[in-house]
């Protein structure tokens, strides 16, 4: 087991002046143990971050440590990791015993030892009864646990996983997160977890790297990330539907925003140009001439436990969530929106950044 | 057109019966010429019926007992230097071509795509705009009438090699990161996991490269001066005198069938495995 290291990770791909950075400086602490969920948009760079453990991609900038040692210039294979890919990457002429066993084999390891080792961790994954099978011969579902079964039989320092739910249909994947959680608590392997999925961030993470354009928005437990996010980013990327973003000018307990005049119900932790943050199920609706800020219905969706109301105030789009119990208002009614200040987030308006 | 209609059934197999009679015909003649006296042959009309003379013929030209006015060289001993020549070049050429391809697509070295552009243009060199060089080359270094003189200069590939890489591309690159991971350098990659997934190519191009080195017959024309060394179809040749002498047509025709044997065997058994190296790849 072993703890990670990233120390002001940079990743540049070309050189001189026109080298194109994709990673911008990335620090952070993984303890040993730790499940870390690496989570952010398309082309944010979080997928190199992983590689860049892995030694598949090399380092451009700052050091990257594994339990304590640096591992700028040390081969994949000599790092003690073991990765999944997102497609599996099974090698596809060999049974699933050689695929589980091929790293062992060229490892060394006396061939009775690496029976016992696929043989433990075929049992945990159940797949005992496919181990003569070729990777073809199997569903998605059982060709993902393969890949998890190579990882496991290495008993590495450190498991990466680069999206590996993604190729599976939506049963499968919520069935196979709570097996990875399983896996994890049974193994304690130090875990880093790449996915753009938020659901499968909040869900696996002991804590989350939230990630945009190659650098980090937060580093913190999926609690801390949902109700203290750090930017304005992270804020509209974690939590659906996202949280309602409104421009203004704050003064006192007032706030200006589009020609509208809002009444907090506290006071602005400052004055001057500010976002203000309110999560869609913090907010609750009464029927006009109550004190809060009016809201313009638009649309409604019925999801089942819960019912969304879009509607505008002034000319920001905002978003309810309202229990499915409660009457809903009717689209074009104007209603009233009230909240509690502890709700409220402030992120300032020029760096995006929490206050 | 998945119509299954009985006047179409039947248009459609006399019109295959009809281009199989035309191909098989002048192989048929050539059968029927090989089981009869050299004067039964020569007599106006041709025999269209097998003779009785299969065994002489045959056991004449294996052993070279053929007595005609062009050579008299063994035919047994012809068809081993082809399938010698014929091996040797089909293997060659899947080794270097492998090994070529494997450089070009999993190695980064300077001037690759120069190397990879320079085979490439080769494809459109044929060997006989390179023949007096290489023969001068060859006759240089003493390989005249040698089995290496046959074979090295046909070995180089730039079709093979394009191919093998073309596959290669195909290969995901995860499975060379899962290889890299798992700690395989790139020898035990490329025998471990590129050589087995390549086998269904292999098997294709080995049908094409052996029938290649089989039917060459320029180049052995030239590199070739003494009867023991001449593969069969260059024999053939020299068993035809020219002009109107006694050519022993019988024999030259028995020659001419076994030389067809060994490619028809390739074909037959590697048919399988031919089709599937063309069309799908095991991924």
């Amino acid at each position: 087991m072993a703890s990670i290291t990233l120390k002001d990770v940079v990743k540049r791909y070309g050189t001189g002046p026109k080298a194109n950075q994709v990673i911008h400086g990335v620090s952070a602490e993984i303890a040993d143990h730790e499940f870390i969920v690496i989570v952010g948009p398309s082309g944010c760079g979080k997928s190199t971050l992983l590689r860049m453990v892995a030694g598949l991609e090399e380092i451009s900038g700052g050091t990257i440590s594994i339990g304590g040692r640096v591992v700028n210039d040390i081969e994949p294979s000599e790092r003690d990791i073991a990765m999944v890919f997102q497609n599996y990457a099974l090698y596809p002429h060999m049974s699933v015993f050689d695929n589980m066993a091929y790293g062992l084999k060229i490892a060394k390891v006396p061939l009775d030892e690496i029976k016992t080792r696929v043989d433990k961790a075929a049992k945990i994954l159940e797949l005992g009864p496919f181990l003569l099978r070729k990777p073809r011969e199997l569903s998605g579902g059982q060709r993902q646990r393969v890949a998890m079964g190579r990882a496991i039989v290495r008993q590495p320092q450190v498991f990466l996983f680069d999206e590996p739910l993604s190729n599976l249909d939506a049963k499968l994947r919520a069935q196979t997160r709570l097996e990875i959680q399983k896996l994890h608590t049974e193994l304690g392997v130090t875990s880093l977890f790449v996915t753009h999925d938020q659901v499968e961030a909040m869900t696996l993470a002991q804590r989350m790297l939230v990630m945009n354009a190659g650098r980090m928005e937060q580093i913190g437990t999926p609690d801390e990330v949902y109700h203290r996010p750090a930017s304005t980013f992270v804020a509209s990327f974690i939590g659906s539907p996202p949280m309602n973003l409104i421009t203004g000018q704050a003064d006192g307990a007032r706030f200006v925003a589009a020609g509208q005049t809002l009444t907090l119900p506290a006071a602005a932790p400052r004055a001057g140009g500010m976002i203000l943050g309110l999560r869609p199920e913090h907010a609750e609706l009464s029927q006009t001439g109550a004190a809060g800020w009016p809201l313009k219905v638009e649309a409604l969706e019925m999801l089942g436990a819960e019912r969304l109301v879009y509607g505008r105030v002034g000319e920001t789009l905002f978003t309810v969530r309202l229990d499915a119990t409660l009457t809903p208002p009717k689209v074009g009614d104007l209603v009233t929106l009230t909240t509690t200040p502890e709700h409220l987030h402030w992120f300032d308006a020029a760096t995006t950044k929490r206050i | 057109m998945v119509e299954r209609r009985a006047t179409m059934g039947l248009l459609a197999h006399a019109v295959m019966i009809l281009g199989m009679l035309i191909v098989a015909f002048p192989l048929y003649l050539a059968f029927v010429a090989s089981t009869h006296t050299s004067q039964e042959i020569v007599q106006l009309p041709m025999p269209l019926l097998p003779g009785s003379h299969f065994w002489d013929n045959y056991s004449a030209a294996l052993t070279g007992h053929g007595g005609g006015a062009g050579s008299n060289a063994p035919v047994g001993r012809m068809m081993w230097v082809s399938l010698v020549t014929a091996l040797v070049i089909a293997f060659g050429k899947i080794a270097v071509s492998l090994l070529s391809a494997f450089a070009l697509v999993y190695f980064r070295f300077p001037l690759r795509s120069f190397f990879f552009w320079a085979i490439f243009v080769t494809l459109m060199l044929p060997v006989e705009v390179r023949i007096l060089p290489t023969y001068k080359v060859v006759s240089d270094l003493g390989l005249l009438n040698s089995y290496a003189g046959l074979t090295i200069p046909l070995i180089a590939s730039a079709t093979a090699t394009f191919l093998f890489r073309q596959f290669f591309l195909t290969v995901p690159e995860e499975l060379v990161e899962a290889a890299r991971i798992d700690g395989a350098g790139p020898m035990r990659f490329f025998w471990d996991i590129l050589l087995p997934l390549s086998k269904t190519s292999i098997a294709a191009l080995f049908v094409i490269q052996f029938i290649y080195g089989w039917n060459q017959y320029l180049w052995p024309l030239l590199a070739t001066t003494s009867e023991d060394m001449y593969p069969v179809v260059v024999g053939i040749k020299r068993m035809i005198a020219g002009g109107d002498s006694g050519n022993e047509w019988n024999i030259v025709m028995a020659t001419a069938i076994m030389a067809m044997i060994p490619p028809a065997i390739v074909v037959i058994f590697m048919q399988r495995w031919f089709v599937k190296g063309l069309v799908d790849t095991e991924k």
